[in-house]
């Protein structure tokens, strides 16, 4: 992929920036267990990443974050505004940059033999572990808690974090064969 | 439409003001405080010359969450502690809808750019994030409404809430539309290059995106 950007990567940055907006119309699903509402938000930055790859991916999350920052309530429950980032999750948010970029690269790298699986696999490393790794410190520091107990608390929301990696690795097939976005990796320097 | 003072303030002053807003209404914890601001803000549509309906627009997609949250808040946590989150959550939408509708995008995104330009030695192009922003708040009604459409559609045929039935299509739609908005702006603009110097943003900013993912969608 070339360093600069196109106008047709603009457009679908700023489309999966809006598309990961619109999941937040989706009402949660509270687990009845554990308690912890559900929503269909953080497949946002799996899907970036499986399908627009790791560069475009992570620039369209940059994107809905400063889309965020700016006041548009457009995060799940109805939030924004700078206020969001003060708040003791603001790693599971600003996480969602990483997240993507990891997706799209591991996507990038196994697009020829990709299957479901594998985009699952994909989707759940760089959408879970990654994202758990920067959100759960950041909420332990923020909220002053044993890093123990801040991972206990955020494993409650891993049901449904694989439930969104493997509708991912679906979805991402189904769009790799109808509409493929991603280009593959040439061994050609960049 | 007649201008507003809101119409007339400049950009850069009401995004400020929104995001020092937004973040300001984290912190009101009594609910009839907050119930207040609502009223507030909801008192400066008719100052900014925006009709009821503009107004119940800007709330309506967000109405089932609303009643889905005030019930749940209410029934685990309290009906006041209910009470201040929907209050909240419809103070946020309608400040940031008041923003949005007394701004032009073309406004917003200047303004956005005005703000990037000390970046561009680090290989930032303003040109090229200010139109990232406006094409995802063109995009931001357009996908919501899109994904409402499908949703109904689905549920006609008894696919019901399954979040694959209703993301699917969604997004092979909007990927396709995607090649034709880019063909458009590039049409519009006369170059394929958004690094041309000499390109004026608002050129790109008038063209409607809107008008293209509609004409896909047929």
């Amino acid at each position: 992929m070339s360093t600069s950007l196109s106008t047709r990567d603009i457009v679908y940055i700023a489309l999966f920036a809006a598309l990961t907006a619109a999941l937040a119309l989706f009402p949660p699903i509270t687990i009845p267990l554990v308690g912890v509402p559900i929503t269909a938000q953080s497949m946002g930055p799996m899907l970036a990443g499986a399908i627009l790859g790791a560069k475009r991916g992570a620039l369209s999350m940059v994107l809905l974050l400063a889309l965020v920052a700016i006041g548009l309530p457009i995060l799940a429950g109805g939030r924004g505004g700078l206020g969001v980032f003060a708040g003791p999750t603001v790693g599971f948010l600003l996480g969602w940059i990483p997240a993507a970029w990891v997706v799209g690269l591991l996507h990038e790298l196994g697009w020829r033999k990709l299957t479901v699986i594998g985009s699952f696999t994909h989707a759940m490393i760089g959408g879970i572990i990654v994202l758990y790794a920067i959100g759960v410190p950041v909420l332990a520091v923020h909220a002053s808690l044993p890093l123990k107990t801040a991972l206990f608390g955020s494993a409650a929301f891993i049901p449904g974090d694989l439930i969104k990696a493997a509708l991912t690795g679906v979805i991402a097939m189904a769009v790799k064969r109808a509409h493929p976005i991603i280009e593959v990796r040439q061994s050609q320097p960049a | 439409m007649s201008r507003s003072i809101l119409h007339r303030l400049p950009a850069g002053l009401k995004l400020t003001a929104l995001a020092a807003a937004g973040s300001a209404v984290i912190w009101v914890s009594d609910w009839r405080v907050m119930v207040d601001l609502l009223l507030l803000v909801a008192l400066a549509f008719p100052v900014a010359r925006l009709g009821r309906g503009a107004l119940v627009q800007q709330l309506r997609p967000l109405l089932p969450m609303l009643v889905v949250l005030f019930l749940a808040q209410g029934l685990m946590a309290s009906w006041t502690e209910a009470a201040l989150v929907i209050a909240r959550i419809a103070t946020l939408v309608l400040m940031a809808g008041l923003v949005t509708l007394t701004t032009r995008t073309e406004d917003l995104i200047a303004t956005v750019e005005r703000l990037l330009t000390p970046l561009a030695p680090l290989g930032v192009n303003p040109g090229k994030v200010s139109l990232a922003f406006s094409l995802a708040l063109r995009f931001l009604p357009v996908i919501a409404e899109e994904a409402e459409r499908v949703h109904e559609a689905q549920s006609a045929r008894g696919l019901g809430n399954s979040p694959l039935a209703l993301a699917l299509p969604l997004i092979v739609r909007v990927l396709k539309s995607a090649e034709d908005i880019a063909d458009a702006i590039e049409a519009r603009s006369g170059h394929d290059d958004p690094d041309c110097p000499q390109e004026k943003p608002q050129r790109r900013a008038r063209f409607n995106p809107l008008a293209a993912l509609k004409t896909v969608k047929e």
